[in-house]
């Protein structure tokens, strides 16, 4: 009998291990849904909201792809991961694309085996100190304690620029945004570092917003963005051209409102060619044709997601700053759909 | 494979032969072992040159490029992931060593007294027992941690003995010594005094077989330990300097300090692991006959001498190997580390240096041996104890 339990569990882990690449899109429209990673719970980017469901600029793009699949933007299953499971969880297959404020960099792009499918928050890692503590500068935190988060490249850049500037600190390491801001709240350490972005969304779920400030550094380049993992080349241009859609649209001025109007009405190409009325764009992606309609009209285009979101009516209060388009003194600038 | 015996005439058959059989299987069970591990071998190879992530142990040799807050080494962040492994490592031994060593001793008392005729002492053991070890451990951490990071700002330390001791919730402030010329005598009179002690207790037991006569060893010991040192530490003149931690800005500078991490987590296992020990050694103690002390009364020994030399020796026996696997636990709960950020081996290398390289299956790997060998080495130890201690049956 101990044969064939073995022979079980060599057949079980068979099954498992094979099918590695390739075909995502068949599985997930088999499946029927999007298996999509977000964090474990950052206000403005992905938290379940006050009827318990998940919400942010990063679920609005998890939502975007599930629209654009399925046509249906309610079609996405979360994953709530910690900055160090996330990549484990994109190479094992566990989730479908990765949408958690992830920055962009050489080694992950490479090394890791993942392609970043292009920048939907540009980004910096700032300083996030009390006020009572009348700190005006990052260069005056010689020898504070800093909560700093795991596996992150803020933790790289803290070392970097603490040790170019001759200073020294204690770091004090936590697991997942919630557990730090507990620790910094209990003053165990005196500088809460993270992107700019997650300090401000970290600030606005404190007791007391007010009391905290945000140093005037930015000590580094953040590029955030979603991902996939490499080896399946339509997976990863129907989450890039997602995304571009959502910039292109807003480009065009092509809205949640008057997507369906614009679609019969518009005389542009560029706007008919994006809901889907002329060309086949959504067939060359292996989607329907109003993919992207489906994406403004469900989601909405990215300055809308990022008003809602972050934008300076919700408690992040962020300004557009780099993230604008590029036509408003921001970097935002999407390849042309054509 | 069950083996049977087979009785009356053998069968000219190749299979009905109960060797060739028995062989045949086996080597058949092993050759699937083999081809199983070799399959998920190449399979994860394959998929992950397939996926584009590189393998190897080439990032031992990388830079890690971030910082640990606790080294028992010097390390910097421009060192490199091969040298966090050992910070980890060493982090890991610091608070598993630290945690056997208080566990044990708070457990045999506790083991001790939970026999105490005294009433009141054995219930309050009891509960002690009953509750700590019916929590899970992973929130006994954290409910400490929480505890100790409610202690006062280091603006409003406590302070112990004249500025020189402060606690608050970044650490427990020391004046760390400084050794100077004349030091080395001081190390060399400890030497000689821990080289005199079993000498001496094994001439001080002859003469007690040959004489009759008892020899106090244990004071005696006690006394050469601490004594010789200090004479040598008198006649150098005390070479030792503190340093004394100062508040300067943020945080204390200088001097020794323990983090809450640490102490959360030592005091978590310690207290732990300290009721499973109270439970084995109450067994143990349990174990030893009734008789046996009765006997020992009967010939007139003391009280205390029955205990040592009668009832332990006996127990022993019993605590010993569960006492072994307690160790063991301690050991492997101590990667709980994480849930607070006590920087251990799965803190760091297992966790930091795993996310930044993306070698999973290296680093897991690596630290998964490190374990197994740390805990085949405890065994290995109290297997050797354990088997000196044993009675020897005439």
């Amino acid at each position: 009998m101990k044969l064939g339990k073995f022979l079980f569990a060599a057949a079980a882990v068979t099954a498992l291990s094979t099918g590695a690449s390739a075909g995502t899109l068949d599985d997930i429209k088999a499946k029927g849904f999007v298996q999509c990673g977000v964090t474990t719970g950052l206000a403005g980017f992905a938290a379940p909201n006050d009827q318990g469901q998940w919400a942010g600029f990063d679920v609005d793009f998890c939502r975007a792809m599930a629209a654009a699949i399925f046509g249906d933007a309610a079609k996405v299953k979360y994953t709530p991961t910690t900055s160090k499971e996330r990549f484990t969880a994109l190479q094992s297959g566990e989730i479908d694309v990765l949408a958690r404020n992830t920055t962009w960099t050489f080694s992950r792009d490479v090394n890791l085996g993942f392609e970043f499918v292009g920048v939907n928050y540009y980004d910096g890692q700032g300083f996030m100190v009390r006020k009572s503590l009348g700190v005006t500068s990052a260069k005056e935190l010689d020898g504070a304690s800093v909560c700093i988060q795991t596996g992150t490249t803020t933790e790289l850049n803290l070392a970097d620029y603490f040790r170019s500037n001759g200073m020294s600190y204690e770091s004090v390491v936590i697991e997942t945004s919630a557990e730090g801001r507990g620790v910094y709240e209990e003053e165990r350490c005196d500088v809460y570092t993270t992107d700019a972005s997650g300090l401000a969304a970290q600030r606005s779920t404190m007791a007391d917003p007010s009391e905290h400030i945000l140093l005037p550094e930015i000590i580094s380049k953040e590029p955030l963005g979603p991902l996939v993992r490499h080896g399946d080349n339509q997976w990863g241009d129907i989450a890039r051209w997602t995304l571009n859609a959502m910039i292109v649209a807003e480009e065009l001025g092509v809205t949640a409102g008057n997507a369906a109007d614009m679609a019969s009405t518009s005389k542009n190409p560029e706007v008919l060619r994006l809901l889907g009325a002329e060309g086949d764009m959504g067939a060359q992606l292996g989607l329907s044709a109003d993919w992207a309609k489906n994406i403004v009209m469900q989601v909405g285009n990215y300055g809308e997601s990022y008003e809602r979101n972050l934008g300076t009516t919700t408690p992040l209060a962020l300004e557009r700053g780099l993230n604008a388009l590029w036509t408003d003194g921001g970097i935002l600038y999407a390849p042309p759909m054509r | 494979m069950a083996t049977q015996t087979v009785d009356g005439p053998k069968r000219g058959s190749f299979l009905s032969d109960q060797r060739t059989r028995a062989i045949l299987f086996q080597g058949l069970a092993f050759f699937l072992v083999v081809v199983f591990f070799v399959y998920i071998g190449t399979n994860t190879a394959r998929n992950l040159e397939a996926l584009g992530i590189s393998t190897g142990f080439d990032f031992l040799n990388a830079p890690a490029g971030y910082d640990v807050a606790m080294s028992l080494i010097p390390y910097t962040a421009t060192d490199t992931h091969g040298r966090v492994f050992f910070v980890g490592l060493l982090n890991t031994l610091s608070v598993a060593a630290t945690g056997i060593f208080a566990a044990t001793i708070l457990g045999v008392i506790l083991g001790v007294l939970r026999l105490s005729k005294n009433w009141l002492v054995s219930k309050l053991v009891y509960c002690y027992v009953e509750v700590v070890r019916n929590i899970p451990l992973l929130l006994q951490i954290l409910f400490w941690y929480a505890v100790l990071i409610t202690l006062p700002h280091p603006k409003k330390s406590i302070i112990f003995l004249n500025d020189s001791i402060f606690l608050n919730k970044r650490g427990l402030y020391m004046p760390e010594p400084l050794t100077g010329d004349g030091f080395g005598l001081i190390l060399i009179a400890l030497l000689v005094a821990l080289i005199i002690v079993p000498i001496m207790s094994r001439m001080a037991k002859k003469r007690q077989e040959a004489t009759g006569q008892i020899f106090p060893v244990f004071l005696t010991s006690v006394g050469l330990i601490i004594g010789l040192p200090l004479l040598a530490a008198i006649v150098t003149g005390f070479p030792v300097t503190f340093e004394y931690p100062e508040l300067k800005g943020f945080n204390f500078k200088g001097g020794m300090v323990l983090r809450p991490e640490f102490v959360a987590l030592w005091f978590a296992l310690t207290v732990y692991t300290a009721a499973f020990i109270a439970e084995i050694v109450r067994a143990g103690i349990q174990a030893v006959s009734h008789g046996q002390s009765e006997a020992a009364f009967s010939l007139g020994l003391k009280p205390s001498w029955t205990t040592r030399m009668i009832i332990l020796p006996q127990a022993l026996r019993v605590i010993v190997p569960p006492l072994t696997s307690q160790y063991l636990n301690l050991t492997k709960n101590s990667s709980l580390a994480i849930a607070i950020g006590y920087p251990d081996l799965v803190a760091t290398f297992g966790g930091t240096s795993l996310n930044q390289t993306g070698q999973a299956i290296e680093v897991i790997m690596i630290t998964m041996l490190v374990y197994l060998s740390i805990s085949l080495l405890i065994s290995m130890m109290m297997n050797y104890y354990n088997k000196r201690i044993a009675l020897v049956e005439r």
